[in-house]
């Protein structure tokens, strides 16, 4: 295990500073697709969090974990981009805000 | 030389998601994902990660920015966003608020849980990441015991994910349109 001097502590705040950027962006950006890839970063933070966590704790459960959540992440993208083009089938040009159908 | 590493590809991985939040660009939004994609990769190889950081370049580099990208062209909304006007009154500043609150908590609980979260617990036997075996024999061996239902769950999850995709994008067709028509 090559961690002599980094610890886990660094992979976490990296994790931190990755998932606050994704956040803001999900709430700042109003492009869907541009959302979606912010979801990206944030499970990209928590993917780096697992990795090292489990090279921290000499558990292999952490690569196992970063495993499914690659999973989760392409079927979720699948359905999401699949969503944004259905609603772009119906209305060209649609950013976040627009789509609100189901304001009361 | 790993803290060499981790610096350069942790700077790349920040840039990259910052690059991403803030340029105008969809398609300079996804390059910039694949800059933070690889940077991660280096950090799963730092950490004898090697089948994910291969699976994290395949996957995420190769096949959802392309997904990204193909859907971005098709749908043709490849022009600059216009980033100064705020739709919703301090909708930037509220944001900006919440991602400091939540770099805040986390790094609260980084910083007063790392003496926890490391060397609490060691694993042994199968799942112990110091014996002989490669990473990827080690994952394969506890995916398919221990995660065993987990991989089962998660190929019913693909399959769903594929025939939800091709219903929600699929044209009605003419029969269809009709039989909606009469109703």
């Amino acid at each position: 295990m090559d961690l002599a001097g980094l610890s886990t502590g660094w992979y976490l705040a990296l994790s931190v500073a990755l998932f606050a950027i994704g956040g803001v962006g999900l709430l700042v950006r109003r492009n869907p697709l541009v959302m979606f890839m912010c979801v990206e970063l944030m499970l990209n933070a928590v993917n780096v969090a697992f990795v090292a966590l489990g090279a921290g704790l000499n558990d292999v459960g952490g690569q196992v974990a970063v495993f499914f959540v690659l999973v989760v992440a392409a079927t979720e993208v699948v359905i999401g981009l699949a969503l944004v083009v259905a609603i772009n089938r119906r209305r060209s040009g649609a950013t976040a805000d627009d789509v609100s159908l189901l304001k009361g | 030389m790993a803290e060499a590493v981790f610096a350069v590809s942790a700077v790349l991985i920040l840039a990259g998601a910052i690059g991403v939040v803030a340029s105008r660009n969809p398609v300079h939004a996804a390059l910039f994902l694949v800059q933070t994609l690889v940077g991660v990769a280096v950090l799963f190889v730092l950490n004898d990660a090697h089948f994910l950081a291969a699976v994290q370049v395949v996957v995420y580099a190769g096949a959802i920015v392309i997904l990204f990208l193909f859907v971005i062209m098709l749908l043709g909304v490849d022009k600059a966003e216009e980033l100064r006007i705020e739709p919703i009154f301090g909708q930037r500043p509220l944001a900006a608020v919440v991602g400091a609150a939540l770099a805040a908590v986390l790094g609260t609980v980084v910083i007063t849980g790392t003496d926890v979260l490391t060397g609490l617990r060691r694993a042994g036997g199968d799942r112990a990441l110091d014996g002989d075996a490669t990473d990827i024999e080690r994952m394969g061996r506890v995916l398919f015991s221990d995660f065993a239902f987990a991989v089962e769950i998660t190929a019913a999850l693909l399959t769903v994910a594929v025939v939800g995709a091709v219903v929600l994008t699929r044209r009605a067709s003419r029969s269809d349109v009709a039989a909606s028509g009469d109703a």
